[in-house]
């Protein structure tokens, strides 16, 4: 970096960063702000806690709360370790492996809806699962796989349809995170005669553990946006908080109840920052 | 040795996770160019007994099919614009200048992804009803514009990181303006990342579902079409498929084209 650039006490910098700033101090800060008052604001601009109250005691509430808790609790952990397998094969560079990372990386240009109904093609009724169950015999009629009465199985389809959508994000954080790991440390390893699984969990893994830490922040944060894929899936059968936020919105025109979804969301958001900051003494740059 | 005896394990885990990647997509292409009524008979097998646009050729000419892609596009094209013009300064300017408050500053626009559409959306209607932007499509870009800024702002820097500094200070020292020298010969070198920051622009842009469908109601982008046809409308399983189909076509050809670039990309981002 050359003197002329670090020297001067320059207004350059400030000038090229303020039209961003602003623009997310309007259309960021403000609507965070803009969420608490709606949600906490009352006839006659007084302080209420009648929209929290009115969804809490909201008859899918419970169940937003419980299944985007669980569906978090499912989906990552298996996100993580599908991801860490799939660049793990792409790390040994084997002949196809620029190929197969393509192959893996698909899914980040999918949306959740479309991913939803990708998968509402497989798990419906006259669907692929179906067909596939019938025409190796074992089954006679096919399955209603997506019906309250098979909760299990709605509850399935939603964490494979998130496994396959998402894993591609934690893949992509791996990928990366694995490049950084040195080769000498590695091939020192070989020269002491280790074997492959003592390389993987002494050298690799440990290293590997701001990108992993990471991964798993980011990717719980995002399950609690949980939406469009649950919604194709299952419609309300399976109460989401973000899918409760769109209802109340979209079905019962109240945005002030909407609101309080957002608040509670953005409110689990930062406990769960801050927790993982906490326990697992992430570096606060490695979040970003 | 260990090494030869994984390759054929390593091949087949390969071959495995690429299935799982690829089969669904095949079959929702299957589906959307399966008949109509075919998609309703069973036992149906996997490949139709014949193939028909009549399923895809429903789902396009549905109402609102035809406008709502174009609004897509429309939005996807204001917010790379909009993205770019505020996001290309500031991350050029985090990673040109050493200044007060960098490492804050670059922190906390990092920190703005950790918030998506999901919160933002709600109290934005709100406030665009009020400034008259609800239901426009210039709306539904200003909110991807803002989800998109903080990536922006990330690749642009790691973008002009890559540009030797040594270079602009040779064309400062030539007589150039810091302005003519930006344009002279950062930004020739910058233009390809600057077009993958665009299409990685592109794809947030044409997936965002959330957001859409809460700030619009005439007119729809066509994830929010979608979305309302099945979350309010109940549209038919072929007007699903053929739907989801046409959603991802996009951005598996562009994904397709910029496969070299994709680590590069994805991974600046997440860091």
């Amino acid at each position: 970096m050359s003197h002329m650039m670090i020297r001067r006490r320059s207004w350059v910098p400030y000038a090229l960063m303020v039209p961003a700033l602003l623009y997310l101090a309007v259309f960021f800060v403000y609507p965070l702000l803009e969420a608490f008052v709606l949600s906490f604001r009352g006839e006659g601009g007084r302080f209420t806690l009648e929209f929290f109250r009115q969804m809490a005691g909201d008859t899918y509430f419970r169940g937003a709360v419980r299944n985007s808790f669980l569906l978090t609790l499912l989906v990552v952990p298996l996100q993580l370790i599908i991801a860490l397998l799939i660049s793990l094969i792409v790390n040994t560079r084997f002949r196809a492996a620029s190929t197969f990372l393509y192959i893996c990386a698909i899914p980040l240009g999918i949306s959740d809806l479309a991913a939803g109904l990708i998968w509402l093609s497989v798990f419906t009724e006259r669907g692929y699962l179906n067909t596939i169950l019938g025409g190796l015999g074992l089954t006679a009629q096919p399955i209603t796989f997506l019906t309250p009465e098979r909760l299990d199985w709605l509850y399935g389809a939603i964490v494979v349809t998130e496994v396959w959508r998402a894993t591609a994000i934690v893949m992509v954080i791996l990928v990366a995170g694995l490049q950084l790991v040195p080769r000498d440390y590695l091939e020192a390893a070989d020269v002491f005669g280790a074997r492959p699984w003592q390389k993987l969990w002494r050298i690799t893994l440990p290293l590997l553990m701001p990108s992993l830490q990471a991964a798993l922040m980011i990717r719980t944060i995002l399950a609690l946006q949980l939406f469009a894929t649950v919604i194709t899936l299952s419609g309300r059968l399976v109460p989401v908080l973000a899918g409760e936020a769109y209802f109340w919105y979209s079905t019962y025109r109240n945005f002030h109840v909407a609101s309080a979804y957002a608040v509670l969301i953005m409110v689990i958001s930062f406990l769960i920052t801050f927790l993982y900051l906490r326990l697992l003494r992430t570096k606060a740059e490695a979040l970003a | 040795m260990t090494a030869a005896r994984a390759k054929p394990l390593l091949w087949i885990g390969a071959a495995a996770v690429s299935a799982w990647v690829l089969a669904p997509i095949v079959l929702i292409g299957l589906a959307s160019f399966t008949p109509r009524d075919a998609l309703y008979t069973w036992p149906r097998p996997i490949i139709p007994e014949q193939f028909s646009l009549e399923t895809f050729l429903f789902f396009f000419r549905s109402h609102g099919v035809l406008r709502s892609t174009f609004n897509s596009l429309l939005v996807a094209g204001i917010t790379i614009v909009f993205a770019l013009a505020l996001g290309a300064p500031a991350g050029y300017a985090l990673s040109r200048f050493v200044f007060p408050g960098r490492d804050g500053l670059r922190l906390s626009i990092l920190a703005t992804k950790m918030f998506p559409a999901t919160i933002l959306a709600v109290p934005l209607t709100v406030a665009f009803i009020r400034w008259h932007l609800y239901d426009t499509l210039l709306g539904v870009a200003l909110v991807h514009t803002v989800l998109a800024l903080p990536f922006t702002i990330i690749i642009t820097s790691s973008i002009f990181v890559g540009v030797p500094a040594e270079l602009e200070e040779a064309a400062l020292t030539l007589g150039c303006s810091r302005a003519g020298a930006f344009r002279r010969v950062v930004l020739p070198m910058a233009l390809p990342g600057l077009a993958a920051s665009a299409i990685f622009t592109f794809v947030l842009s044409w997936n965002e579902v959330f957001a859409a469908t809460i700030l619009t109601l005439d007119n729809r982008t066509l994830p929010a079409l979608i979305m309302n046809a099945i979350g309010s409308a109940g549209a038919p399983l072929d007007y699903r498929f053929a739907g989801g189909f046409f959603m991802i076509v996009p951005a598996l050809v562009i994904i397709f084209l910029i496969r070299r670039y994709l680590m590069t990309m994805w991974g600046v981002t997440v860091r």
